[in-house]
């Protein structure tokens, strides 16, 4: 609406004019007004800048616009593309780490497995070869007391038997005669009691 | 001859290169027409040629061509919203169109196709018509809360109201007149400096020892131009942003 307002002004003077400086006139008329104010030169620039930023506005809003926005996408794709490849390829080595270490886990408990087992295998085998060992001893041990003992009481028979006769040969010497053979040997037995 | 060289208007003037008349308007080729046609077709094939290996890591060029196409993409996000992006095509052409043709302007012997008021106001009402046809198509009367705004006490509403008609109707204006000033005046400025280089440097050793200062201020002026030139864009782009964001939400 400015624009034809502004044509409305300046129709008066460029019709008045245009039959009076067609083409070879102008130079006359531009020493006279302001050039920029110069009406007479207004529809001309209009139509121009018109036609050419018309032209203009098309072939960027069909051509270079798309191809712009296009290239800006593309890349714009290509980047969250490459970050989400980084993150996955980030997490298989997070995976990759994590069941390494819970295989190093797995075979560490193994290999502690293994050798409590062995461990307790060889106790038990020291444990059993003790008690056998024990146990002969304590057989040894038995039969030596029951052979001290033996001896002991084989001794003992001795020692009385001895008595008997030292007791006899002291009652023979001090009473004279023989002494009765069962009497000592009970007083014997009483003494050594 | 001397006088026009110094001139610092001279730049500003358009030449017919092919006279052509319809329907009574003087609609001829002119020299501001061939930097409207240099301006497309530096932009486009700049666009075009840059991006064409589609490469996933971007060159030095096809990084230009992305950061460009990328900054006014989150511009526009950023003030529109996501359902803004449905005019990124007519934002990103504003802006590359304006950005081209402020810096080759800088070029010497070259026409800046943004000093003409008219080229800036037809972009300008571009903006505004986009803004009010898309509003009232997606609002219906509903893009009139635009001027209403919300938590307005009922006894200030017809002031406010002004206030908010008079501030839409005066942003085409102030769209085009920012961009096209600028460009005009800093134009003008480096001419002007540049002038003094020339007519100085005729007066003999003296003038050439003399035209060292405005040397100087034209090539620190043509650094600052440079930045004029993104920034004008820059704002041109931002605005548009902001008023198409009105077309998408009216109520505030």
């Amino acid at each position: 609406m400015f624009v034809t307002s502004a044509f409305a002004q300046e129709t008066a003077p460029a019709t008045a004019e245009g039959a009076t400086h067609a083409g070879t006139a102008v130079p006359a008329e531009e020493h006279g007004t302001f050039p920029p104010f110069n009406a007479a030169t207004f529809p001309s620039q209009i139509l121009w800048l018109v036609i050419t930023f018309g032209l203009f506005y098309l072939f960027l809003k069909r051509v270079v616009m798309p191809r712009l926005g296009g290239i800006i996408d593309v890349r714009n794709d290509r980047i969250t593309q490459d970050l989400d490849q980084a993150a996955k390829l980030k997490g298989e080595a997070d995976a990759a780490v994590a069941a390494y270490e819970q295989e190093l886990a797995e075979a560490k408990s193994k290999a502690i497995a293994i050798g409590q087992q062995a461990n307790d295998g060889a106790k038990a085998e020291a444990e059993t070869i003790r008690k056998k060992i024990e146990a002969d001893l304590e057989q040894k041990l038995g039969e030596a007391e029951t052979r001290i003992a033996s001896i002991k009481a084989n001794a003992m028979k001795e020692v009385g038997n001895i008595a008997e006769d030292t007791a006899s040969a002291i009652v023979e010497a001090l009473v004279g005669g023989k002494a009765d053979k069962a009497a000592i040997s009970a007083a014997v037995k009483s003494v050594a009691r | 001859m001397a006088a026009d060289k110094v001139d610092p208007i001279h730049q500003f003037q358009i030449h017919p290169i092919i006279p052509l008349h319809i329907g009574g308007y003087d609609v001829s080729f002119t020299n501001s027409a061939l930097f409207m046609v240099v301006t497309v077709v530096l932009a486009s094939a700049f666009l075009y040629m840059t991006t064409a290996s589609r490469s996933l890591v971007p060159g030095r060029l096809q990084s230009v061509s992305e950061m460009a196409y990328e900054f006014v993409g989150n511009m526009l996000r950023d003030a529109a919203g996501k359902q803004g992006m449905r005019f990124f095509p007519l934002v990103f052409s504003l802006f590359m169109f304006v950005l081209v043709a402020n810096l080759i302007g800088l070029i010497p012997y070259f026409f800046t196709v943004t000093s003409h008021i008219i080229v800036t106001f037809t972009l300008a009402a571009l903006v505004i018509g986009t803004v009010i046809v898309y509003g009232f198509a997606k609002h219906g009367f509903g893009f009139l809360k635009l001027f209403v705004p919300h938590g307005v006490p009922v006894y200030l509403l017809p002031l406010v109201v002004a206030i908010e008609v008079i501030s839409f109707v005066s942003r085409p204006v102030s769209l085009s007149v920012r961009l096209f000033a600028n460009m005009l005046a800093g134009h003008i400025t480096l001419k002007v400096f540049s002038g003094f280089v020339v007519s100085l440097s005729a007066l003999g050793a003296v003038g050439v020892a003399g035209s060292i200062l405005p040397l100087a201020m034209a090539v620190a002026l043509t650094a600052l131009e440079l930045l004029v030139a993104f920034l004008q864009a820059y704002v041109f782009a931002v605005l548009t942003c902001m008023y198409l964001n009105d077309a998408l939400h009216p109520s505030h």
